[in-house]
């Protein structure tokens, strides 16, 4: 038995040189693998690559006609006048107040609901409600924009009759509603992702499941949440139709959800629709104020890098 | 070994199996299983794997309630209320209020060792300061950690090492006073001098508390524990004190796993 295992073995390994190319044959299959793969991850490397490129040499233009100080400190963005100013403090507080409002819908909402789907739920709920929720995240955001517009605003109006037809606040609410899922969702994975061995030492300790998750499991699961957090950040700063929709496309300083304003992106969204000539100082703006829009993103990554680096889950 | 061993009939019970059955949904894993536990005794479950020494040993603080389809049969009998721990009327809760467990890995939670072993006790209410600190270092005294922790309290746990883990959780769960203390093969992730260490620890909190261990390991029962119950398939085969068991056991097959020609 053990006898004729052998021979076979030595008659299927005995000429030398076929068993070498057939080594050499499955090392240039797996070159060629690696290196389609090598180029894939290449394709995003170079895009982002390209996009810091554009941006920054377009910006390095733009910034050569405006100083950096009037860029940051100035208070007025008027960069199609004949008097411009370019006070990105304009647009950025238009962004952080519409992200900020969008921000207390999505998180404490975002949250609940992550604990509640992953403690409290049973499958079958669970099962139902999550493509649910994350179908709202799959709503075209232009139709969120009028749903803000048309439907929130009104409604707001009820409540508040000086409100303005556009105005920060319900478009940031209606925004809030949209990231509610991508805060959920990842929050949810985290916090599933704690090893139940964790879960039931605390039940073992005569806990309720309302203790668990709240001491246990949410501080087990805290880098992913504030992962989630981050990305629902970065989709608010990011967010453009809704914006441009819903708030107006003026540009005013202001730091009131209850005003009219532009943000980054919705005035983007207005100059690249617009006909400036290639070249002018106005069109530069774009890059600038784009570049603005992807330093923040990175500082917000950075952010969520170090706070899951710092608190990262080590079960 | 040479000591005269008392009469079973003079020792106080903390605990019985009676008619114990259970099942996984449609699978049987625990069948009519009726075991004293002695109080202050060392208690251990032996068998091979599937037999089911830990989903035994899990009913007595109920934690096959956190999964649906699981469902018991029969009674565990705690003393001397004599109250069944398997009643529905039972809240699970307060069942695991009495008998605290420490499982197979060590399970710090993301805490700092103080906040630890104060969980307990904060879950059941108890947050005054000097309270928490007096039970968080009898607790840890207890566990023999106490030295090695006392200046690092407010460290994260996950700093401790693996041993030192296991022991802090031993105090987490010893920092509530327990009845019964539910051991669920607690060395089975540690090192042999970790293990030494927390198998001294048994022999020295069986002075204040009933033990019920699950082991894999043969020498560890027959150097920790008092009494040995050895199950196959669901099955109690053989019970009696560990000296008996493991040195002239009744059934063949008890014989044949201890010796290593079976499991």
């Amino acid at each position: 038995m053990s006898g004729t295992a052998v021979s076979t073995l030595d008659q299927a390994m005995s000429p030398a040189e076929s068993r070498l190319s057939h080594r050499a044959s499955r090392h240039i299959k797996e070159k060629i693998i690696e290196s389609v793969l090598f180029l894939a991850a290449l394709v995003s490397v170079f895009t982002t690559l390209g996009i810091v490129y554009i941006l920054v040499s377009e910006s390095v233009v733009f910034f050569s006609h405006v100083p950096l100080w009037d860029f940051l400190t100035d208070k007025q963005w008027t960069p199609l006048f004949d008097d411009a100013h370019f006070g990105i403090m304009v647009l950025l507080s238009g962004t952080l107040v519409s992200s900020g409002v969008a921000l207390l819908v999505a998180i404490p909402l975002g949250t609940v609901i992550a604990v509640f789907l992953s403690e409290f739920a049973g499958p079958r709920l669970r099962e139902i409600v999550k493509p649910m929720l994350e179908l709202l995240s799959g709503v075209p955001t232009i139709v969120y924009g009028y749903f803000a517009l048309l439907f929130v605003t009104p409604l707001l109006q009820r409540f508040m009759p000086e409100l303005p037809g556009f105005n920060l606040l319900s478009a940031g609410l209606v925004m809030g509603i949209m990231i509610i899922p991508t805060v959920s969702s990842i929050a949810e994975d985290a916090m599933r992702a704690v090893p139940m061995n964790l879960r039931e030492g605390s039940y073992a300790m005569g806990a309720t499941r309302l203790q668990t998750a709240l001491k246990v499991v949410v501080p087990a699961a805290f880098s992913g949440i504030m992962a989630a957090y981050i990305l629902g950040i970065s989709r608010a700063v990011g967010e453009t139709m809704i914006l441009a929709v819903a708030a107006g496309m003026q540009p005013n300083l202001t730091w009131n959800p209850l005003e009219p304003a532009a943000t980054i992106t919705a005035f983007i969204v207005q100059v690249a629709l617009g006909d400036l000539p290639h070249g002018s100082v106005g069109y530069q703006t774009i890059f600038a104020a784009g570049l603005t829009l992807m330093l923040m993103t990175l500082v917000f990554n950075i952010l969520g890098y170090w706070l899951r680096k710092k608190y990262r889950e080590q079960y | 070994m040479a000591d005269p061993k008392p009469a079973l009939e003079s020792l106080p019970l903390k605990a019985h199996a009676a008619g114990l059955n259970f099942h996984y949904g449609d699978f049987q894993a625990l069948k009519n299983i009726d075991m004293p536990i002695y109080d202050k005794r060392v208690t251990a479950l032996i068998g091979p794997s599937g037999c089911g020494k830990s989903t035994f040993l899990r009913c007595f603080n109920r934690m096959h309630d956190l999964y649906p389809g699981n469902r018991y049969e029969g009674e565990i009998r705690l003393h001397p209320d004599n109250v069944n721990l398997l009643d529905r009327a039972v809240d699970p809760i307060e069942v695991r209020m009495r008998l605290s467990m420490v499982f197979q890995k060590p399970n710090p939670f993301p805490k700092s060792i103080f906040e630890n072993v104060a969980y307990g006790l904060r879950v059941r209410g108890i947050n005054q300061r000097a309270v928490l600190e007096e039970k968080v270092e009898e607790a840890l005294r207890s566990a023999a950690l106490w030295n090695e922790a006392k200046d690092r309290l407010h460290e994260q746990a996950f700093n401790l090492s693996g041993g030192q883990q296991q022991r802090m959780c031993i105090a987490r769960a010893l920092a509530t006073e327990p009845e019964i203390l539910l051991f669920d093969e607690p060395t089975s992730a540690l090192d042999p001098i970790a293990t030494a260490s927390i198998e001294e620890l048994i022999a020295e909190l069986k002075e204040k508390v009933t033990i019920l261990i699950v082991t894999h390991n043969m020498q560890q029962a027959a150097r920790v524990s008092d009494f040995t119950a050895y199950m196959y398939i669901g099955e109690l085969i053989e019970y009696g004190w560990t000296d008996d068991i493991f040195i002239k056991p009744k059934h063949e097959q008890t014989e044949a796993y201890i010796t290593g020609r079976f499991g």
